[in-house]
């Protein structure tokens, strides 16, 4: 039996400035390089496919199977791009891993590098995170000099160079092809698949996009081996993970434990709920994964086990709401993000996410109408799966199981306001008064969009 | 229909009239060294974009001139991206750009009233600079410090846990000059240096900050303080040649 939380990723960030690399390898940071660069490419990719490393940026896709779809014939050269545009609402795992160990992401993308054949690596990293931009840089830097990184690395022939890319200010890099095109100088739009980045990806050439966390998964596993990674997790679900903890709670944060832990244990270490209050819905795995309820709080916090509930795990991001929370209010907002964020390339997403905020907004007022929810729930339908990518299944997602949990709440939007119905100062964290303009909030809530 | 209402009249693209610039042959050259890092020159068009808001304040028409003839595309190019992003800002920013967190979770935890405060402080809505040219208040999308919310970003800093009352204090702080601390970063300069880092040159603040802050390192406490670790690969029922013993 594993313990409740097993640090790995996280173990190192409460030394001493664990982001400078002597303080790193006095753990044993780059010894598991050493190692990688003594095995034979197809070995270092048949260990984390092995292991069942599956990808923690939302999809679970398995990691070391992404690496095999690369053409080995292909005369192009190779690309991996480490997806660090962390923006799903909820999810604040990579940042965090960043910015205390940076060279524990390096570490696997040399590793990763070796495995697939790649001498020209990138991070896209979110532009909003001034910080994180430095950690990398100096990590690279660092890297360079230690001779990680560049030509003939360690004498082992392996040439590779790493490049840190600040994006903008777009959720929808953090979707694979747009961040591509985003990593070309373009607008980050999707592309439409096939032909999958495995084939032509960055400047049409084989290209392996993977989530930070998962490469940063990747020294462990070369260092201790699959039986050690598959001692953790349960029957389909294996290792270890970062599990984010936000919302009501009395201490939200970062756990890093083996998959298949419950939220009830991940709401104990964070101290229970605020005093006085308990929880109304939660997210598995950020905004884009259907919400659950309290009754859904035994559930193993794994893929299978979220899929059978009618979710998704997707970034382990759990965002918990109490009693105070108005759902209205919370998938207004939610939604308002999607159409913020939609890049307008396909008509159901970049028209439909405007129409469902309208409605939303309406009843958020108390002003809205009979038929409502059959129309947002039509509405839905009509937007998920009929967009080039899955930020329209995201926005979807989070109204249809919203008025699935909690329709008597769209239904009494028919007639009273939410702030009536949930005073929206009573689930600020600090003592507040009533918003001065709460009847006019929503509208101002709308931003200038991307379109 | 008649809750409905445009919202397109602000969606202006850049203000090519005012076609004043700083920028110089030595931000070109800057440009270049950007485009040296990549196998194709376009994918400096980012970086390069964020330079020029370091140098112009915001993305100048000299400024889109300028990427486009050095990464080999038109200028309608180099708009189409610049006014696809929104860190591009296409009218002048102030010294500190402040961010207020209003997706969801750090609205309902208070972010709605931090927006609210602030405006009424400042006296300025949202996008909006303040007379004195020191904040540009922006209600910015979730910011991956969930954890941590409600969350304010100063020139893409965090500032975590927020209130109204420390959110005012903040802000008289930037407006008066007084030296301002990230919570989990470095000490605030200001929103044009912080998009010169953005761009890929170092401001040499990177040992500045902790590592995280108490929230990052709950999960990492709790454990010291239980005993509990991640299995010994050497003690494992079935270990093979693959298990490296520490």
């Amino acid at each position: 039996m594993t313990d409740l939380l097993t640090p790995v990723l996280s173990a190192n960030w409460a030394d001493d400035r664990p982001w400078r690399i002597n303080n790193y390898e006095r753990r044993g940071g780059y010894d598991a390089l050493r190692k990688a660069l003594d095995m034979q490419p197809d070995d270092v990719i048949a260990l984390v496919k092995d292991a069942n490393l599956r990808g923690r940026g939302g999809a679970g896709f398995p990691t070391g199977m992404k690496w095999s779809f690369v053409p080995k014939d292909n005369p192009n050269p190779k690309y991996l791009v480490v997806n660090a545009d962390e923006s799903e609402p909820g999810t604040c795992k990579d940042i965090p891993l960043m910015m205390a160990s940076p060279h524990t992401l390096v570490e696997g993308i040399i590793i990763a590098s070796h495995a697939i054949g790649v001498s020209h690596a990138f991070i896209y990293v979110r532009g909003e995170v001034l910080h994180v931009a430095r950690r990398l840089q100096q990590a690279v830097r660092e890297a360079y000099s230690a001779g990680y990184l560049g030509r003939n690395i360690l004498g082992k022939g392996l040439d590779l160079e790493l490049t840190v890319h600040s994006g903008a200010g777009a959720y929808i890099c953090g979707e694979e092809t747009a961040l591509l095109d985003s990593l070309e100088g373009r607008r980050g739009q999707p592309r439409l698949r096939p032909p999958f980045p495995a084939v032509a990806g960055l400047y049409a050439s084989p290209t392996v996009v993977n989530n930070v966390e998962s490469i940063a998964s990747v020294p462990s596993i070369v260092a201790n081996g699959k039986e050690w990674f598959q001692s953790m997790g349960t029957e389909k679900s294996k290792g270890f993970t970062l599990y984010s903890l936000s919302g009501h709670v009395k201490k939200p944060g970062q756990f890093e434990a083996p998959m298949g832990i419950t939220l009830r244990e991940l709401i104990d270490l964070g101290g229970g709920m605020r005093d006085g209050h308990k929880l109304k819905f939660w997210t598995p795995g950020g905004s884009s994964t259907p919400l659950l309820t309290a009754e859904h709080m035994d559930m193993p916090l794994d893929y299978e086990a979220t899929a059978a509930a009618g979710s998704m795990l997707g970034t382990k991001a759990l965002q918990c709401f109490d009693e105070t929370t108005s759902v209205v209010r919370s998938t207004l907002r939610f939604v308002e993000f999607y159409k913020h964020e939609s890049c307008g390339k396909c008509t159901p997403c970049r028209e439909g996410t405007w129409w469902l905020v309208q409605i939303l907004m309406r009843i958020e007022r108390g002003e809205g109408v009979e038929g409502d929810i059959e129309k947002l729930l039509d509405l839905s339908e009509n937007i998920g799966g009929r967009s080039f990518c899955a930020l329209a299944d995201g926005a979807v997602a989070t109204v249809t199981s919203a008025i699935k949990h909690f329709r008597s709440e769209f239904e009494a939007g028919y007639t009273t306001p939410a702030w009536e119905l949930f005073p929206y100062e009573k689930s600020a964290l600090f003592e507040a008064k009533p918003l001065a303009a709460a009847s006019e909030h929503a509208g101002a809530q709308q931003k200038v969009g991307t379109h | 229909m008649s809750g409905f209402k445009s919202y397109f009249e602000k969606s202006g693209g850049i203000d090519v009239a005012d076609d004043a610039t700083n920028l110089t042959d030595e931000h070109r050259e800057e440009i270049r060294q950007i485009a040296a890092r990549y196998p194709q020159k376009r994918s400096a068009l980012l970086p390069a974009l964020h330079l020029v808001q370091s140098v112009d304040g915001r993305v100048s028409p000299k400024g889109l001139e300028m990427c486009a003839e050095e990464l080999g595309i038109t200028t309608a190019e180099a708009n189409g991206v610049a006014t696809f992003y929104t860190m591009y800002k296409r009218k002048k920013a102030g010294k500190h750009h402040v961010g207020v967190c209003s997706t969801a979770l750090c609205a309902i935890m208070g972010g709605d009233h931090i927006f609210e405060t602030l405006s009424e402080h400042l006296g300025v809505g949202n996008d909006e600079t303040t007379e004195d040219g020191s904040v540009t208040l922006e209600r910015v999308e979730c910011n991956a410090g969930c954890d941590y919310a409600p969350v304010v970003m100063v020139n893409w800093e965090f500032f975590d846990n927020m209130t109204p009352d420390s959110a005012i204090r903040l802000v008289d702080d930037l407006a008066a000059g007084n030296p301002v601390t990230s919570t989990r970063g470095a000490e605030i300069t200001s929103w044009r240096e912080a998009e010169r880092v953005l761009a890929g040159f170092d401001d040499g603040r990177t040992d500045e900050g902790p590592a995280g802050g108490p929230a990052s390192l709950l999960g990492v406490e709790i454990a010291a303080e239980k005993g509990w670790k991640a299995p010994d690969p050497a003690a494992l029922p079935a270990n093979d040649t693959e298990g490296e013993s520490k």
